[in-house]
This record gives C-alpha cells, sequence and structure tokens, in this order.
C-alpha cells in the first residue's frame, strides 16, 4: 500500500532539480521533478540496498587493507542514492546500464548477488567475471549491465552504442550511462551527446558529480562547472538533482524516462553527491579537509536521509536495527565466500580470448 | 598559339578516365571557372572546370571516351587574347628573378612511388576452396566488398553500416555504393567526423547484441578511436569471463595511397595483429575480400578488416556461389614453387607476385604465399613451405620494425630453424614517415626489384 512521505526541508548543499539557466525556451523541456513519493515498502527496499552497499564497501575496504583485494578498488560510499534512486525506476532485462570502474553500487543496486560480486574482487573464479576482471569489470548481460568500464569517459560512447540497439530493435528500453565529473571533461563525452541528440537515441546521462575528479575539485577542472548545463549545446535538456536524496534522484529518473520514452532524445541528470572515501584506496584524500567531509556526513548522509523518511513513515528502530543486522550477516558471507573460495584453474588463462575458433 | 586542355587527375589514384560529357562545343567562348565536361572516375562523376578565358578550338576526345589516360590533350582553347587569356603573374622586382625555365631534370609529372605498387597481377592457382567448376565474375576490389555486406544484411537483419559518408555520399571510396538504397537509412548510416564517438557507439551497439559494421574512411583516422577497438572491443570478452561479446567489423583502408603523405600512409597491420581479443584480415583479391569480409561480419569476435585504398579499383575473378564465405585464419598459396618462399599479404602479395614471374625468368622457381589474416596467423603454411623451399623473404607494405614480418621471422626461427638454409630476409617500407615528393616517395616504398634482390640473396645467386 503506497503511503506518501511527509514533506521534508531541501538540502542544505546541493540544490533540486534546476533548469538550465538561459535555455532555449522556445524548445520543450522536460517538466521540473518532483520528489518520488515512495511507499513504506518502497522506502525499506530503497534503506535495504543502500545498507548493503555502504556495508559491502566497507567490508571491500577492509579486505583490500588486508592484501585480499588487490589493484585499484574504488569504493561507492556517499553516493548510494543515485544508483539505487535510478535503478529502481529501470526494468532490469529492458532497460540497459553501464558505468565506470566505479561500478560495486550499482551492481548490488540490480539485486546481483554480493558473493559473486566479492569473489570477483578477490580474484576468485567463483567471481562474476571469474576472476578475470577485477573491480573494474564486471557485467551482467542477464540484468543488462554491460560495465564496468576501466577507461575515464569510454562507457558514454559505449552507452550511446547502447541506446543505438534499443532503437535500432525498437524493444522500449533505455540505456542509462553514468559518467563522473571528472569523465564530463573527456571529448568523447561530447561526441556521444552530439550522436545521441542527432539520433534521438533513448539514453538518459547522468553525472555523478561527487565533486572530485580523483584530486581535482570540479571548479579546478571545468569551465562550466555547472555539469547539467554541459548538453545544453547539443540540446540535450540538463536537470540538477540532490543526489544525496534518493527520493529525488527516483524523482528526477522518473520525469527523465517520460522525456526519453516520449521519443524526445537524452536527457542529462547531474547527480550532486559526494564520495566519502578516497578516489580510490591508495588515495589519502589530501586535497581536501576533515571537517568538509565530516559536514557531509552530518549533514547530507543519503542513509541517515532514508533512515528519517521510515521513521516518519512508522518504522520502528528495532526493525531497522534487524534490518542493519541481517546486512552486516549478508556481507560478512560474502567476504567469507570470497576468502575462501578457489583462485580461476590454470587454465582460464587462456579461455575467453575469443569467442570462436579459427 | 593555343592553350592544351588535359585530362585531369581528379584523385590521388585516378590513372584513367571516361570523359562522360562536353559541356561546351567548339567556338563557345569560356570563362575560368565554366563547367567544360564532365568526367566520370571509378569513384564518381566529377565536374572539371576551365582554368583560363578564351574560346574553345578543337576538341580532341569525344564524349563517351572511356579510359583517357590522365594528361592526355582532350581539346584545346584558342589563345585568342593572347596575353589576356592566361596572364603570368608579374613578378616582383625585389624579388629575385625567376627561372625561366623548369630545370630539365625536373620531372614533368612526377610518379608516384605507389606505381610500383599498382601490379595487376593475379594468382597463379585458384583456391583450393572454390569448388571445380566454379563459374568466375571479373569483379573490384570495392564491389566484392560491397556486395560482401549487402549479401550479409539480406541475411541478418542485425548488421548494419556507419561511418562518415558511407550512406548519401555513397562512400567516400564508393565501397557503400547503392547499400542506402536497398537498406535505408536506419541500416546504412552517415556519422559525423567524430571516430572515437562512433566507434563507441558501434562496440556499444555490438554489446548490445547488433552486428556492426564500422568504417573508418581511412584507418589513420581510426587513431582517435583506437580506444574503443582495443581496450572496449578487444578485451571485453575476457574481461567478463566469456560473458559480454562484442561481435563488429572495423573496416576501411589501410597502409599507403599515393601522395597523400606522412599523416595519411601507415599500415597498421603491425599494430592490431599484437592484441589478443581481436581478429586481423587485410586481404588481396577481390574472391578474399568478399569472401573473408562475409567471414568477419559472421564472426563472434572483434575484427579488424585492412583493405587498400590502391587496389580498390583492380579487377579479379570472383566465384560466382550463393554464399561464398572464406576460413578466417587460413593462408593461401597464391603462386607454387620450390626454390623460395615469398611471404606477405594485402598490397604487398602483388608486388611478390611480380617479382615470382620476374625470377621465374631467371631460374628461380618462387612459392608465393598470401597470409590473408594477420591474426591469427596462419604459421603452419609459411612453416610448410618452408619445409619446401628452405628459404623465406617476406614482403611488407610497412614499416621493417616490430612489423608482421618480424612476426614470421621469429616464428620461423623458433619453429623451423632446422628448414632454413639462409637467414629470413625483410622487404618492407623505409623506417620514415612516408614522404610526400614522388622521389622520395617511391624510394620509401616496396617494390618487385627489391624483393627479386633479397630472393635471390637468399638462394645465393
Amino acid at each position: 500500500m503506497a503511503k506518501p512521505t511527509t514533506p521534508r526541508a531541501s538540502s542544505a548543499k546541493a540544490q533540486a532539480a534546476a533548469p538550465a539557466a538561459g535555455a532555449d525556451h522556445n524548445r520543450p523541456r522536460p517538466e521540473t521533478p518532483t520528489d518520488y513519493e515512495a511507499s513504506k515498502e518502497e522506502l525499506l527496499d530503497f534503506y535495504k540496498q543502500m545498507v548493503l552497499i555502504r556495508r559491502f564497501e566497507e567490508k571491500a575496504g577492509q579486505l583490500y587493507g588486508l592484501g585480499l583485494i588487490g589493484g585499484f578498488c574504488h569504493l561507492y560510499i556517499g553516493q548510494e542514492a543515485v544508483a539505487v534512486g535510478i535503478q529502481s525506476a529501470l526494468k532490469p532485462g529492458k532497460d540497459s546500464v553501464i558505468t565506470g570502474y566505479r561500478d560495486h553500487g550499482h551492481m548490488l543496486a540490480y539485486g546481483i548477488d554480493p558473493k559473486i560480486i566479492m569473489a570477483e574482487l578477490t580474484g576468485r573464479e567463483a567471481g562474476i567475471s571469474r576472476g578475470k576482471g577485477g573491480s573494474m569489470h564486471m557485467f551482467s548481460v542477464e540484468h543488462k549491465f554491460y560495465g564496468g568500464h576501466g577507461i575515464v569517459g569510454a562507457q558514454v560512447s559505449l552507452g550511446a552504442g547502447l541506446g543505438f540497439a534499443h532503437k535500432y530493435n525498437d524493444d522500449g528500453g533505455v540505456c542509462v550511462a553514468y559518467f563522473g565529473d571528472g569523465a564530463a571533461n573527456q571529448g568523447q563525452v561530447y561526441e556521444a551527446f552530439n550522436m545521441a541528440e542527432l539520433w534521438k537515441l533513448p539514453i538518459i546521462f547522468v553525472i555523478e558529480n561527487n565533486q572530485y575528479a580523483m584530486g581535482t575539485s570540479v571548479n579546478r577542472a571545468s569551465s562550466e562547472d555547472q555539469l547539467y548545463r554541459r548538453g545544453e549545446s547539443f540540446r540535450i535538456p540538463g536537470i540538477q538533482v540532490n543526489g544525496m536524496d534518493v527520493l529525488a534522484v527516483r524523482g528526477a529518473t522518473e520525469e527523465a524516462l517520460k522525456w526519453v520514452q516520449g521519443g524526445n532524445g537524452p536527457i542529462l541528470l547531474e547527480m550532486k553527491t559526494y564520495r566519502y572515501r578516497g578516489h580510490s584506496m591508495s588515495d589519502p584524500a589530501k586535497y581536501r579537509s576533515r571537517e568538509e567531509v565530516q559536514s557531509m556526513r552530518d549533514n547530507s548522509d543519503p542513509i541517515e536521509g532514508v533512515k528519517k523518511y521510515l521513521i516518519e513513515a512508522g518504522v520502528s528502530e528495532d526493525e531497522i536495527k534487524s534490518i542493519d543486522q541481517d546486512i552486516r550477516k549478508t556481507v560478512s558471507e560474502a567476504a567469507d565466500f570470497a576468502e575462501t573460495s578457489p583462485e580461476p584453474d590454470m587454465a582460464e588463462l587462456y579461455t575467453d580470448v575469443l569467442v570462436e575458433q579459427y | 598559339m593555343g592553350i592544351a586542355i588535359k585530362m585531369p587527375a581528379l584523385s590521388p589514384t585516378m590513372e584513367e578516365g571516361t570523359l562522360a560529357k562536353w559541356l561546351v562545343k567548339e567556338g563557345d567562348e569560356v570563362k575560368s571557372g565554366d563547367i567544360l565536361a564532365e568526367i566520370e572516375t571509378d569513384k564518381a562523376t566529377m565536374e572539371f572546370e576551365a582554368v583560363d578565358e578564351g574560346k574553345i578550338g578543337k576538341i580532341m576526345v569525344a564524349e563517351g571516351s572511356e579510359g583517357v589516360k590522365v594528361g592526355t590533350v582532350i581539346a584545346e582553347m584558342a589563345g585568342e587574347g593572347g596575353e589576356d587569356a592566361a596572364p603570368a603573374p608579374k613578378a616582383d622586382e625585389s624579388a629575385p628573378p625567376a627561372k625561366a625555365e623548369a630545370s630539365p631534370d625536373a620531372p614533368k609529372k612526377p610518379e608516384s612511388g605507389t606505381a610500383n605498387l599498382a601490379a595487376e597481377i593475379k594468382p597463379a592457382v585458384q583456391d583450393p576452396a572454390i569448388p571445380e567448376g566454379t563459374e568466375f565474375v571479373k569483379t573490384t576490389v570495392r564491389e566484392a566488398l560491397r556486395d560482401a555486406m549487402a549479401e550479409e544484411m539480406r541475411k541478418d537483419e542485425r548488421v548494419f553500416v556507419m561511418g562518415e559518408e558511407v550512406a548519401e555520399y555513397q562512400g567516400a571510396y564508393k565501397v557503400t555504393q547503392g547499400l542506402l538504397d536497398e537498406f535505408g537509412p536506419k541500416r546504412v548510416i552517415d556519422t559525423p567526423i567524430t571516430e572515437y564517438g562512433f566507434a563507441g557507439v558501434g562496440t556499444g551497439a555490438a554489446m548490445g547484441g547488433l552486428r556492426p559494421v564500422i568504417e573508418f574512411m581511412t584507418f589513420n583516422f581510426a587513431m582517435q578511436a583506437i580506444d574503443h577497438i582495443i581496450n572496449s572491443a578487444a578485451k571485453t570478452n575476457y574481461m567478463s569471463g566469456g560473458q559480454m561479446r562484442c561481435p563488429i567489423v572495423f573496416r576501411g583502408p589501410n597502409g599507403a595511397a599515393s601522395r597523400v603523405g606522412a599523416q595519411h600512409s601507415q599500415n597498421y597491420g603491425p599494430w592490431y595483429a599484437s592484441v589478443p581479443g581481436l581478429i586481423v584480415i587485410a586481404p588481396y583479391d577481390a574472391a578474399d575480400a568478399k569472401g573473408l569480409l562475409k567471414a568477419a561480419i559472421r564472426s563472434e569476435d572483434p575484427v579488424v578488416f585492412l583493405e587498400n585504398e590502391l587496389v580498390y579499383g583492380r579487377s579479379f575473378d570472383v566465384p560466382k556461389l550463393d554464399d561464398y564465405v572464406l576460413p578466417i585464419g587460413k593462408a593461401r598459396i597464391m603462386k607454387p614453387g620450390k626454390d623460395v618462399t615469398l611471404v606477405s599479404y594485402s598490397i604487398g602479395v602483388g608486388v611478390a607476385l611480380e617479382a615470382a614471374e620476374t625470377l621465374a625468368g631467371e631460374g628461380i622457381d618462387a612459392e608465393v604465399i598470401d597470409l590473408r589474416t594477420l591474426r591469427p596467423l596462419d604459421t603452419d603454411t609459411v612453416l610448410e613451405s618452408l619445409k619446401k623451399t628452405n628459404r623465406i623473404v617476406v614482403v611488407e607494405e610497412g614499416w621493417p620494425t616490430c612489423s608482421i614480418a618480424s612476426e614470421i621471422a621469429a616464428v620461423v626461427m623458433e619453429k623451423g630453424f632446422d628448414d632454413l638454409d639462409a637467414p629470413v630476409l625483410r622487404v618492407t617500407n623505409e623506417d620514415v614517415p612516408l614522404p610526400y615528393a614522388a622521389n622520395l616517395e617511391k624510394a620509401a616504398l616496396i617494390d618487385a626489384a627489391r624483393v627479386v634482390e633479397a630472393a635471390k640473396k637468399v638462394c645465393y645467386k
């Protein structure tokens, strides 16, 4: 049974949806989105998914520290509301999703078993890529989740290709291509914008603006730091969204889907968000103050936000605690599984290079 | 004295054309910029404009004439106004006096170095893959490639062609001619000039289940897109543990064209052939172009398909079969022989065949192998031939360092050392960016004479 949440004060830091200044008002534009009115069940689902991502990532951080996860490992802590808010609005198996290397959260938001994700991080046979992809290269074609790409910005052109395939097959699907504020300065992003709008491809471009491209803040790297405007010269409307609020994210996604499914071509959502951890595990994050991070945690934490809505919706503290405990158990089982499963068979070295025999 | 109007060269590789139509007649007054005639090349019909003012005198080549060589006088313009007809630029008095006449050794029309690559030599033996009694049709490489795409598009709705000028313009090199008419704009798609972007769009579409054929106007421009070819397309299947495929063909002309300078003249065969996860094909004749492109489109793996602009217009026998598909990864013996093995691919095969003819006249019986696929490389065919001839020369229109020739030399040393009676020699382009000047270009590119010399050397003759 759907129960609208009570209205609440908007976040102090990130502004709610704002139309692009100086936009050409003769062209039709998407409506200004409103916050999604979630039922209690939906709120519980959002909460569970977001807490699962948080606990999973914390565990991944620990395993990295123990040397069980190698290479690069980019955590999603702080950004949970974005993947959960967006993907809860999509139809898995019909709509497609593609992202960069910070991809654990997007997979968990699709309900993919945390065990096989964690086992990929530890490079085990049971991992979703049989241990051959690692943290940055995970895929689930079954869910139409196309990765997991390590080259900054590549997923934007590839996503336009997925949108192209939706249109070519006339399957009614929409592609969501996530990228960061750093990738937003890659040239190919604009090549993809141009073609996507020219051919009216069904794609939602999502900039997860977590304020720092590795160590460089947005305004040190971007002449136009209001990234939702970045599509305007291609006639792609942009909306800035409070990415720390799952209901704002979901509300904007509903509006974006309406726009794209209406045959209007692509749309750009700028999710103002924040990562609490470094760019990757090897980043000491000296480019920002501890106070800045603490202030985001205290005032804008996306999980605390949902918790508040849950209590307002009549969910008891005990119920929330019991969810938390279940999730801790799930994550610790995933970690055990990932630590104890065998490494890939040596024969796997030579498999999957090519599909066919020549 | 009148001004001679000569058959113009309307593209870097044009050697002759058809004088389709005169738009002026004898006695007409023309001024510069007026259209004199329409000239058909193998790629397009072009308008030919007057450069000078004057009266058309005699028309020497009638309209409808085919095979008119570039430089042939096609009409004369009466120099009616004397100096007015073609005013010579006045020399600036402060400038040093201009040389009145060109130096006698300066070439009048410098011949491109690629002329040495243009051997019209056909394979000496038929591909054993073709059944006995098959009828053959003379087909250009250009048409064979188009036919391959059209046949596969008819068979499989998922196949589409995307690239710059592939649709309405009918292909920058006319390879996609007619495809738009038959398949419409949904499946034959003009892109903006945006190689990185459309290579990514194609790769993403392949991940999403389609079968893209991505045309690069030339592979030189694919350098902007090489990230998607290698990082996105080639590695996907492996990184996903076999979960996500990327069946895509990247195709277009590769290697030196004629007089286009260093940035437009490069053989990327060795680059792509070094990448696990890719299939790399570089055919020579029209039959292979057709049979291998069809195989490439059907492959579940990403394919880099390297064509050559200089052979687009050459005609070869193509078997008249409903569905002519060749195996990927199999070399072909183009001419059997017993004294020395010449290994090559793409345009180098013509040079090797020409050299084999010369060698035959000198009593050396050369075997010519066309590798056809550069990855995976058919080393068995090369090693089998070596057992017979005990001598190998690799002929490659490309740089020597880290080349396919280097790779063949390494493989032969590792696996055929005991069969060698002489060191493996490489005949490749010079190790320099391709120069523009005709004489330098000629010196930089391979030719049959160099192959003959190397073959004699390994035969100790």
